[in-house]
């Protein structure tokens, strides 16, 4: 299948007090038709810059995409009018965010801000709005949708703020939904709930998805493929079963190491020592030299470039060089 | 509408705001059925010079022998009207003004707060004084030039009250469906900003009827129609031997002014999100 969405060297730079951070660094991948790719980090890892700067929506200034080609659909997103933007957002590519709380404009009913999408992208009438919205609630699975559609975010819980969320985002029926962090903020109990109805709308709208997360469950759940990011590079690319199989990058091994505490029964939960660091001063080598259990002294002196091993694009001297 | 009733919920609780909305709405009733419930020009010459209150005429006559209650329910729909109409006006370009410098930030937001800051170094009455008698005094000079004055203080806040929603998600989601930057100003931000700028611009009523009266006891008002200011403006050189001619509209204003202001407060303590979980 082809890609729907090809993304080759994005950069993104912010311009701060301190000096130019760059968030994103030569990142590239591709999105094929009806595939699920995960791009996973901590916090800081420039994942949320990366997925925000695919629609141009990152705040300029400070932020600014520095250089890169965002491919979808044939045309360059990076490059085009603000006005041609506008014409794709929301309508050939949807965005749910993190928090459903604070996503949603507090001020007007479910109704109202689901209807928007419609008139600005579909020039509905306001009857065929009406119906339209309930539609889209009855397909995200909100109980009594007509009495839903006249209550204000503040009146529904986090699990069903979401869900009108995710109906916005579908309404135009778009090819690619970008979903960042979506079932973070929501309680356990609904986050499977959460996470089963954007696998299940996946499936029969026949979108391709590009998920932004930390919790690496999530990931093992719905993705084809995983970008794994820290420091605003990428570091490691292969698919879920690979990389949940044996992780290739020290980095990538220890994040699953974190998340499988729960296996390891009676055990102190593990970390990776350290913090990411800040963009203002990295490290002259591997930006992960500094907390890596198997660095070797040419990490600390040369930059690792992306090479293959085992198949897999891994961004590791010592990964590629096969000594492990 | 459950939006109403939960606004006066809150706004009931405050008394004081209660009683001065009723006496607002007297006021207003006095200026708009006042002139037609007691029909006498304002202007007319109806008898005898400095006559006290309470003898021929309720409220006496002023020093050219007019009716000073024929002038107090004329000068009622004068001085409310350039107050409203001057707040409005202030409003609109002080909320134009200050959302586009929140929103967009950058050189526009410094192009756009130099030439509020200018405004707002020079004093604000006597610009006023200075536009009135460059474009002579009329009611909408006056009202203009009011406006003009007061416009700052809504930009600075509507400023404020921007930033701190542009970066919030709700914005970021309606650009992520690909609204337009106007809709996003006018219909998904302004909505969210727009309590604290009734608050102010509803108090700006009352700072507006003060500064007409300062106008017109200075001399610059419209010398076709009569308002309170105008009134305290001729009786201020007789204010030892017949001081209730000037006391009389200076006391509808204390009045009107107080009123707006407790309302106003009362606006505040209703709509307020940082007050209202109190």
């Amino acid at each position: 299948m082809s890609a729907i969405l090809d993304v080759s060297g994005l950069t993104v730079d912010f311009v701060t007090a301190g000096g130019t951070l760059r968030a994103v660094n030569d990142l590239s991948f591709s999105i094929r038709e009806g595939e699920t790719v995960a791009i996973v980090g901590e916090s800081g890892s420039g994942k949320s810059t990366a997925a925000l700067s695919i629609m141009r929506l990152i705040p300029d200034p400070p932020g600014r995409l520095t250089a890169g080609r965002i491919m979808f659909d044939g045309e360059d997103l990076a490059t085009t009018s603000e006005a041609a933007l506008r014409g794709v957002r929301g309508q050939r590519i949807g965005m749910i965010f993190q928090d459903p709380m604070m996503a949603l404009n507090p001020v007007y009913t479910v109704e109202r801000q689901i209807g928007e999408v419609l008139r600005l992208h579909r020039g509905l009438s306001r009857r065929e709005m009406q119906t339209e919205v309930v539609e889209l609630l009855r397909l995200v699975g909100v109980p009594a949708p007509v009495e839903r559609a006249k209550q204000f975010p503040h009146n529904l819980s986090g699990g069903m703020r979401q869900r009108v969320m995710i109906a916005m985002a579908l309404a135009c029926r778009p090819k690619l939904l970008i979903a960042d962090e979506p079932t973070t903020a929501l309680d356990v109990t609904v986050q499977a709930q959460v996470l089963a109805l954007i696998n299940d709308l996946k499936q029969r709208l026949g979108m391709a998805m590009l998920l932004i997360t930390h919790d690496l469950g999530v990931v093992a759940e719905t993705a084809n493929r995983v970008i794994v990011m820290y420091a605003g590079r990428k570091v490691e690319e292969g698919s879920t079963t690979d990389i949940f199989d044996d992780p290739l990058h020290p980095y990538a091994r220890g994040l699953l190491k974190a998340a499988r505490w729960e296996s390891q029964g009676g055990e102190d939960l593990w970390e990776i020592p350290g913090t990411v660091p800040s963009p203002l001063d990295l490290p002259p080598g591997c930006a992960f030299a500094p907390r890596c259990a198997e660095v070797v002294p040419r990490c600390r002196q040369e930059k690792p470039q992306l090479g293959k091993a085992a198949g897999r694009e891994v961004r590791c001297f010592v990964a590629q060089e096969g000594r492990r | 509408m459950s939006g109403f009733a939960a606004f006066w919920r809150r706004y009931r609780r405050n008394r004081a705001a209660v009683a001065a909305a009723f006496v607002l709405i007297l006021i207003l009733a006095v200026a708009v059925a006042g002139p037609l419930l007691y029909p006498v020009d304002p202007f007319d010459m109806v008898g005898r010079p400095f006559q006290p209150p309470l003898q021929r005429f309720l409220l006496g006559t002023d020093v050219a022998g007019r009716d000073i209650l024929a002038g107090l329910l004329h000068g009622a729909r004068v001085s409310l009207f350039i107050g409203v109409l001057a707040s409005v006006v202030a409003t609109a370009i002080g909320v134009g003004i200050g959302a586009l410098a929140g929103y967009y930030g950058g050189w526009i937001d410094n192009l756009l707060m130099r030439i509020t800051e200018f405004f707002l170094t020079i004093p604000s009455f006597v610009l006023a004084v200075v536009l009135v008698a460059i474009f002579s005094p009329t009611v909408f000079s006056i009202t203009f030039s009011i406006a003009i004055v007061s416009w700052p203080s809504v930009a600075r806040l509507t400023r404020g009250e921007f930033i701190a929603h542009r970066d919030r998600e709700y914005v970021l989601g309606a650009r992520a469906l690909g609204m337009p930057d106007r809709e996003i100003i006018l219909l998904q931000i302004l909505p969210n900003a727009l309590p604290p700028i009734i608050v102010v611009s509803s108090l700006m009523v009352a700072t507006a009827i003060l500064t007409e009266s300062g106008l017109s006891f200075l001399g610059l008002s419209d010398p076709n129609v009569v308002s309170w200011g105008y009134m305290i403006g001729v009786a201020r050189t007789v204010l030892r031997t017949a001081w209730w001619m000037a006391a009389i509209p200076g006391v509808m204003i204390l009045i009107t002014v107080l009123a707006i202001n407790l309302v106003g407060e009362g606006l505040n303590d209703a709509l307020n999100p940082r007050l209202r979980r109190r």
